[in-house]
Formats: C-alpha cells, structure tokens, sequence
C-alpha cells in the first residue's frame, strides 16, 4: 500500500493522562506491522513541549501523528489541539482526538478547530484494542502522512 | 463503537471526475454493512454548487464526509478545500484527500489547508477498493462525525 509511510519509523505522539489507556495503547501499536515511535506524555503542557522541542525534547524528532486526549490536567486537550492548529509549523500534523467524551459539543468544537477526526475511546478492552488498531491501519498504511 | 451505524443513512460527497472511479467507489460502498447515500458530482463548480445547495441543488442534504479528488475541472479540488475549510458552516465537514498525486508539495499544501487526510489513489483496481473500503470503515465506523 502507502510506500512513503515505510522506511524510518513514524513518530506518534500520544497525550494521555490515563496510564492505564497509555499503556495498552502503547502494547497494541507495538505489535503493528508498521515500524512506530510511541512517545507519551501525561498533560497539554508537556505535549506542547515536546512539539516545540523545548527543554529536554531538544533532541525529539517532530511527530506524525498526534493522538490527544481532550480532559487533561494543567493544559486541557481542545486548549492543545487550537494551538497545534493556529501554528503555522504544526498545523499540517494530523491529529486524532482519542477520548472517553461522546458529547455532541466536543465533537463539532474539535472539528471546528480542524481536529482529523474525533474517535470516543470505548470502555471494553478488546473493542479499545479495535479503535487503536483501526487507527493504525487507516493513518499508518492507507493515509499519506505529512511527514518531514 | 460510532453511534452513527444505528441512524440515519451517512451522506457521502464525492468530488470526482473520473467515471471510472466513481463507479467502483459507487460498488464498493454499495457492499458496505451502513447504509449511505453517495452523490457523485463531477468538477470543483458542482461541488460548491451542491454544498451551498445551489440551483439543482436545492434539495440534496447536507453530506456528513466529503472525498475529494485534487485535480478537477472548472475548479481544483484545492480550491475547493480551501473554501470549505475557510466557511465557518462547512469547515467542521471531513474531507478525505482521494487523488492520484504523490507529490510532497500536494500532500503538505492539503494538510495545511486542513484537509482530514490524504491518500493517494491506487492504481491497481483491488487495491482501490481496498483503499475505498478502508475508508469506509474508519470513518464510517470507528470515527464520530459531526452531525449537523
């Protein structure tokens, strides 16, 4: 399928505050067949950080993909995805809202401010092991990522 | 999983001026387990024209994804992105990049332009439909579109 996806492997930037759910997540993408960098931060300040490369993420590599969040201590999720999307160097990255959330407001709020998509995380193990591996397979082989 | 499959039919646009595309993308949704309306207009003027409902247009429904081919006649699908994505009305409307183009110029313009994704066309005919069924059950399925 998507060739240009292959060869080094695609940074994903996961913003969760739930560890549980960052680590499942991280356990399911690694058994992907696509190669994948699972780089997970706790809040939206330190998300921003990382993208901006400021203090210790000097030497990150910019992200792919960013899956966010939206209920997050100290820099809520939709305060992350409006910044990432005003910014001129960071709005072209696609990012996947992942979130215990099905209010009708989050969602046409976070498509208003250009979110990819809007997925609701389910509570039942193995369908939350559906959404990420769903999410693997449309954005890792069949969509063109901006990469750098 | 998304709500969506339980409710009303999904009304896709599709933006397309090749008639042998629009055909096999029309057999390939027609096989999907949801039920979805796809309306097939043929160059960037229709599209606008369909979306602002327009002349014939008056009465067609608002679509809930749109999938967009880039290089088409009368008005270019960039063009076309750029406009949905700048009307306060229409930019929370995901629109799925589908065009033959590989070009890094393209795949970063359309990013920043807000365009959802992007995916570049396979020519290979199964691996078309694979791609137009990937694209069904992701966002079909596993993603919350805005409703309207």
């Amino acid at each position: 399928m998507n060739t240009e996806n292959m060869g080094k492997p695609i940074e994903i930037l996961l913003v969760e505050d739930n560890p549980g759910d960052a680590r499942l997540a991280l356990e399911f993408l690694k058994e992907g067949k696509i190669r994948n960098t699972l780089h997970w931060m706790r809040d939206g300040v330190e998300a921003m950080a990382f993208m901006h490369r400021q203090g210790r993420y000097t030497n990150e590599q910019r992200p792919d993909l960013i899956l966010l969040d939206l209920n997050m201590p100290k820099m809520d999720g939709r305060k992350v995805l409006a910044e990432v999307k005003s910014d001129s160097d960071l709005k072209r990255i696609p990012v996947v809202i992942l979130t215990i959330s099905k209010s009708e407001e989050d969602i046409l709020k976070a498509y208003d401010l250009h979110a990819n998509c809007f997925i609701t995380k389910p509570l039942d193990l193995d369908q939350f092991f559906k959404v990420i591996r769903s999410i693997e397979d449309f954005w890792l082989t069949i969509v063109r990522l901006p990469r750098e | 999983m998304a709500t969506q499959e339980y409710g009303k039919p999904i009304d896709i646009l599709l933006v397309e001026d090749n008639p042998g595309d629009s055909r096999l993308a029309m057999e390939a949704l027609k096989e999907s387990k949801l039920r979805n309306n796809l309306h097939i207009v043929t160059d960037g003027v229709e599209a606008m024209d369909f979306l602002y409902k327009r002349g014939k247009h008056a009465q067609v429904p608002r679509p809930d994804l749109i999938l967009l081919d880039l290089n088409l006649p009368k008005k270019d699908g960039r063009e076309v992105l750029a406009e949905i994505k700048s009307d306060p009305d229409l930019k929370r409307i995901p629109v799925v990049i589908l065009t033959i183009s590989k070009a890094e110029e393209d795949v970063l313009k359309t990013y920043n332009l807000h365009a959802n994704c992007f995916i570049t066309k396979p020519l290979d005919l199964n691996q078309f439909v694979t791609v137009i069924k990937s694209i069904e059950d992701f966002w079909l399925t596993i993603v919350k579109l805005p409703s309207q």
